[in-house]
């Protein structure tokens, strides 16, 4: 059974739909990143699933609760992050950390976690005195003290240093092998490729994909190569038969399968020319770019 | 420790960490009732400056607390999402308002030995008997300032509603003839004073503790309403986030 069940969730804002009927679960032990451009429901539905804002239609189930009624039984199971603030400017990080264990009763060591967290030496620091990463990381703090069957975790790399990001996707990785439904809202694509396990996009208040990294790039694969600006990418597709585009001043990318023999035809083409092949990447599409496909499939 | 006891180590660790609040709640009440009970500068209406001024001060330590360093504190959590934040945990609101309201208290009896502490230095006597009714006033007190702070510490945000409260803070600190007897306002002044929730307080507590107070009963009125009406309205028109 899926911990988290979306059917048909619309949420309004006065005149204004910003999540139009949108379906869609995440599974216990997986982890499943919510991406979309701004403004494009991801939020309101989340705060749909923590039992914070009401729905104008639809049905969510969330470890088989309804938020909007069972938010209390809820909260019990649920660790949430939000993408900014949620703690006292003024408390220490020992002091929130301790609070929040207390507060979920679930015999959480505030010590251990802090130190998990990697926040030991600023105990006794307050949160305005602390950088963009570390407070992300008291944030998720205060999420794991909940040891949670859900977590709902906004942006938690945002503004996190490159240490702090393995920190961090170490731990989420951890909750979610741990048996934890893992819900990750973020634009850091690269975020989502590295640890999600089923991806859901949403664009303009609907969902307009939803499946596995694997599912997403099927039947997309390209070979990705940088080379002189000079190139003619007309020539090229002309030459080869295949769909190439330029998507930098340097940078091409041909739409067709990594086969030793498309690779041949190109490495002729350019050996022919003259031309410098660096940097070739082949096979599944990047995450990024199945999310600008999409979108502007949407778009068109 | 449970959940309510660690909600109100947290208000009451902030509060006694926070330098301004306790400039507001503490530091400042006494420097009014030490400087103008030793120097007779105030109009008092013929009574002893520290019998008046006491009670006054008294009411304006509750005011301090209920209504403004409450209501910014509140105000601040919101712009930062704190409120937010603790919703999604098993506090639940009920224990949070209970928290801020045992905080509150906590904060106003550390207040009230203080001050009642000063004053009998300063040669204040208040009568023994009157302390019942001075608790139940201080009570309608807390209510009513702390629904007229989270008003607006529900609506505004941070930055505005600091300065709001501030500034309602100085309206009803003079408005309200806390330490300037009302009886020296003009008249039009006089009459608003009696419908502020800080004068009907200060009128309560000199009554009470010693000196006859006019309009009392009119006080305990307009107290009381203003102990319904504003948690009602934070109720109605707080928002979360």
């Amino acid at each position: 059974m899926a911990a988290i069940e979306v059917t048909g969730l619309s949420v309004r804002y006065g005149e204004r739909e910003a999540v139009r009927g949108v379906s869609f679960s995440a599974a216990a032990g997986e982890v499943t990143a919510v991406l979309g451009p701004n403004g494009a429901g991801k939020t309101s539905t989340i705060e749909v699933c923590e039992g914070y804002r009401r729905a104008a239609a639809g049905q969510v189930r969330v470890l088989g609760l309804d938020p909007s009624t069972q938010q209390r039984l809820l909260s019990e199971r649920m660790g949430v992050m939000l993408q900014e603030g949620g703690v006292y400017p003024g408390a220490r990080v020992l002091d929130t950390v301790r609070h929040y264990c207390a507060l979920y009763g679930k015999g959480v060591d505030p010590v251990a976690l802090t130190a998990q967290v990697g926040l030991t030496e600023r105990s006794t620091s307050t949160w305005r005195r602390l950088s963009g990463g570390e407070r992300q990381r008291l944030s998720l703090a205060l999420a794991l003290a909940a040891r949670p069957e859900v977590a709902f975790l906004d942006e938690p790399t945002a503004g996190v240093d490159v240490h702090g990001r393995d920190t961090i996707r170490s731990i989420v990785r951890g909750l979610a092998d741990a048996g934890c439904a893992v819900v990750l809202a973020t634009h850091e694509l690269d975020e989502a490729e590295r640890l999600a396990d089923r991806v859901v996009i949403f664009d303009s208040g609907e969902i307009i994909a939803d499946g596995t990294l694997a599912e997403l790039r099927a039947g997309h694969d390209e070979i990705r190569f940088r080379s002189d600006p000079s190139l003619d990418v007309l020539a090229l597709a002309a030459d080869l038969g295949m769909v190439a585009s330029r998507v930098g001043p340097d940078e091409f990318v041909i739409d067709a399968p990594s086969t030793p023999r498309v690779m041949a035809l190109l490495a002729g083409w350019l050996a022919e020319r003259d031309l410098p092949l660096t940097d070739l990447r082949a096979g599944a599409q990047r995450l990024e770019d199945v999310f600008r496909r999409l979108l502007s499939e949407v778009e068109r | 420790m449970s959940r309510l006891g660690s909600q109100v180590r947290t208000e009451v660790g902030l509060v006694v960490r926070n330098g301004e609040q306790l400039l507001l709640t503490l530091v400042i009440p006494v420097m009014l009732l030490v400087f103008f009970s030793l120097v007779d500068v105030l109009p008092t209406g013929g009574v002893d400056a520290v019998e008046f001024l006491a009670p006054g001060i008294l009411a304006l330590a509750v005011m301090s607390t209920a209504m403004v360093s409450l209501g910014i504190a509140t105000g601040f959590e919101r712009s930062y999402h704190v409120l937010k934040r603790l919703g999604t945990t098993p506090l639940g609101r009920p224990r949070l308002v209970a928290a801020k309201t045992l905080a509150v208290a906590a904060v106003e009896l550390v207040q009230f030995a203080v001050l009642i502490g000063v004053a009998a230095l300063l040669g204040w006597s208040p009568s023994a008997s009157g302390w019942l009714p001075a608790l139940g006033g201080v009570v309608l007190g807390t209510l009513a300032f702390s629904g007229i702070g989270l008003t607006l510490a529900g609506r505004l945000r941070g930055e505005i509603n600091l300065a709001a409260q501030n500034t309602l803070y100085l309206v009803l600190l003079l408005g309200g003839g806390l330490v300037i007897s009302v009886e020296e306002f003009p008249s039009a002044l006089r009459e608003t004073a009696r419908v502020l929730p800080s004068g009907a307080l200060a009128d309560i507590l000199r009554d009470s503790l010693g000196q006859s107070v006019e309009h009392v009963t009119t006080s305990w009125i307009v107290l009381g309403a203003w102990a319904v009406v504003g948690p009602l309205l934070a109720a109605a028109l707080f928002r979360w986030d």
